[in-house]
């Protein structure tokens, strides 16, 4: 939702960041407030899920220009759990699996290193147990997920749900969701929707990273931006996705080299 | 192995035999006999051979270690803290000699559970044909001497149809310095028996031993066995060990071994199935560092069909430690339907640190499934990634990779109180490595 007089939580300014030397992101403004939800649609290779991962803080990227602001804090000065422990979660296209670690563990420690931060209790595993049990009904999760080792076996849906309630458990103030319908059948699509509507509030903000609008459906944005070669060649309302599905990404490429030549 | 090299260490133990008192039986004797016959034909293997290529034991040759004499100054209180509280029965040996005094057997009635020389009379018929019979000394020198010094052996034999919920537990526990100890087990496991068994090695302080075990497992038909094996010798010591294990119609062995202690330490885990449907899984973990060596070598034989083995050996190796892993897998001419399959895979956590892994496949029959895959590297940087986008430092992170790499294996013990203990183990020394 777009709250009056809120404040900014995210502000990238021309930001450049290539891997291997070869430069993705070409310039990237974004800005995002609380209360707000981001869509960042774009093609394979348009360089969308390296902006979430450049946010999140991956190593394997170079910063070659720009800033991000992340509320009062230099965000490309900080590590990437420093980020995570100022409030910031990007949920993975792919969640690595982890044998040998119970989920519980995993969310557990994720949990207290979190709470920890902000100078608030840590939770015990029995007191966890039941913290965690309340949340994974947002997601309408099998509680039989705890005592798995780290998403090893779980489905697409399944690894997605887990995302989701670590973003329930942590309650970020900026979550990035990477793909977070890829792989999904309409019914878990629908439940994750569900699980991110019941998350976001006034206070905290979301970015969509996706190819398709149909997310879009069940987590309706407020702004919709479409990258391409690592660009964000158009803004606008939640219509814009519409549009993008009716007359597909060559129109935004025509589009914009109309709007090219018209300034030329 | 036709030339004959004599050695200070095997000189020793070979001098020191003869004055060794007999057993009451012919047969026993005469297998004793043969064995150090063999022995004596024989030099300690080097680098030159192939089975021993990547496990350099030149230094155990210089060492003039005797066979150990018993010590009967342990108490129960000094290895309280060793015990597992599932574990009902306990047999108990000292550097290699049983100890009534410290054992625990509570199921004798259903279970014929103790040392050797309380069955030797009862039961000669059975041991007879089960003793030497699956661990074959014509090939080995170490399996040699340990038959050679017979003396006392941990035996469970679990009559047909009786199932033992408790894990038993046999215990062997260094206390010497500077002696060989040869610790044996015979476990049989009647048709449709089921066991689980621990087969612990432990050492009371930091010293330079041997350690030269057997292990033989006879499982008839349809019988079952989970058999656990810790090696938590002190890293002064060699922890040299054959195990053999035979599978009839239908029977089941499942081994988790794990491979903590030891300067250099090599087990070989040689498994038959002789007959039709016989399945095995076998579980394998070494967690080494500092100047350790840990050498595992399996060989799984499928003699007849439809025969079923899946194998997952993974080694954690730091500093400048080395592990070996040589994972044999025979499929005979009439071993159709088989389906096996095998993983090595290996964590280097410094620079320094050295694995050689040799999968080994001998495929005869046409008609088989047969899978295996080896991996060697360090900790994947996206996973890294992973846990620090949920807060996790980079060490904490690393060190919680690490630890699931090892309880992966670990987790597959099914005596909680044993799973804890390791947990720890490896926690432990995963959260200090200096990564």
């Amino acid at each position: 939702m777009i709250v009056n007089n809120s404040k900014t939580l995210l502000s990238v300014e021309g930001l450049r960041a290539s891997i291997n030397g070869t430069e993705i992101l070409k310039g990237i403004d974004l800005t995002v407030k609380s209360g707000e939800i981001h869509a960042i649609m774009g093609l394979n290779g348009s360089g969308k899920s390296t902006l979430a991962k450049v946010l999140a803080g991956h190593s394997a990227y170079e910063i070659t220009g720009g800033t991000i602001r992340f509320e009062d804090k230099d965000l490309l000065g900080l590590a990437p759990e420093e980020r995570a422990r100022s409030g910031l979660f990007l949920a993975f296209q792919y969640p690595i699996e982890i044998p040998g670690v119970a989920n519980t563990q995993f969310l557990r420690l994720a949990y207290n290193t979190i709470q920890a931060q902000r100078g608030k209790e840590e939770l015990d595993p029995l007191e966890f147990d039941d913290f965690v049990r309340e949340k994974m009904k947002l997601l309408d999760m099998n509680p039989d997920f705890l005592d798995r080792s780290v998403n090893e076996g779980f489905s697409g849906g399944e690894k997605k749900r887990n995302e989701i309630l670590q973003m329930a458990l942590l309650e970020p103030k900026l979550s990035i969701l990477d793909e977070m319908d890829s792989g999904l059948d309409i019914d878990a699509l629908k439940t994750v929707a569900n699980g991110v509507n019941q998350i976001t509030n006034k206070d905290n903000a979301t970015i969509l990273v996706t190819h398709y609008q149909r997310l879009l459906d069940y987590v309706v944005p407020d702004f919709v931006h479409i990258m391409q070669s690592g660009s964000i060649v158009m803004t606008g309302g939640k219509e814009l996705a519409l549009e993008l599905e009716t007359r597909g990404y060559d129109w935004v490429t025509a589009n914009k080299q109309s709007i090219a030549g018209a300034i030329a | 192995m036709s030339e004959t090299v004599a050695t200070d260490y095997l000189d020793c133990l070979l001098k020191s035999w003869s004055t060794k008192s007999n057993q009451p039986l012919s047969w026993l004797n005469q297998l004793r006999a043969s064995a150090i016959d063999y022995v004596s034909t024989q030099r300690l293997p080097t680098k030159r051979d192939e089975e021993w290529r990547f496990t350099d034991i030149s230094a155990l040759a210089r060492l003039s270690f005797q066979s150990a004499q018993s010590n009967t100054d342990l108490q129960a209180q000094d290895i309280k803290h060793l015990h597992l509280k599932e574990a009902k029965n306990s047999l108990v040996f000292v550097d290699g000699h049983y100890s009534a005094e410290l054992s625990t057997i509570i199921d004798s009635a259903t279970l014929k559970i103790g040392n050797l020389s309380e069955f030797l009379l009862t039961h000669a018929a059975i041991l007879e044909s089960h003793f030497g019979q699956y661990a074959k000394f014509d090939n080995s020198v170490f399996a040699a001497l340990n038959t050679a010094f017979l003396r006392d052996c941990a035996l469970i034999i679990v009559p047909k149809n009786i199932v033992i919920a408790e894990p038993v537990h046999l215990l062997f526990i260094a206390t010497q310095s500077e002696v060989t100890s040869c610790p044996r087990c015979l476990i049989i496991g009647e048709p449709g028996s089921n066991v689980t068994f621990v087969e612990d090695y432990v050492s009371l302080r930091e010293a330079a031993y041997v350690t030269n075990s057997v292990t033989e497992i006879s499982l008839s038909a349809n019988a079952h066995a989970r058999h656990i094996r810790i090696q938590r010798e002190s890293t002064q010591a060699y922890h040299l060990a054959n195990c053999a294990v035979s599978l009839a119609h239908g029977s089941n062995y499942q081994s988790v071994s794990i491979s903590l202690g030891a300067q250099i330490s090599r087990y070989n885990l040689d498994i038959q199935l002789i007959d039709e449907a016989a399945e095995c899984t076998i579980d394998g973990l070494a967690l080494i560092s500092d100047n350790q060596l840990a050498d595992t070598h399996t060989c799984i034989d499928h003699i007849k069909p439809n025969g079923t083995s899946r194998q997952q050996h993974k080694c954690i190796v730091n500093d400048k430690a080395h592990a070996v892993f040589n994972g044999k897998i025979i499929v005979r001419p009439h071993a159709q339907q088989t389906n096996s399959s095998q993983s090595s895979r290996n964590l280097l956590l410094s620079k320094a640190a050295q694995v050689d892994t040799k999968p080994q496949l001998e495929i005869f029959a046409d008609d088989v499934k047969c899978a295996h895959g080896a991996t060697v590297g360090q900790l994947d940087q996206e996973e890294i990634f992973y846990l620090e986008s949920r807060g996790l430092s980079e060490a904490a992170a690393r060190g919680l990779l690490t630890y699931a790499f090892g309880a992966e294996i670990i987790n597959r013990i099914p005596v909680s109180s044993l799973r804890q203990q390791l947990e720890q183990t490896v926690l432990n020394q995963t959260q200090d490595n200096k990564l």
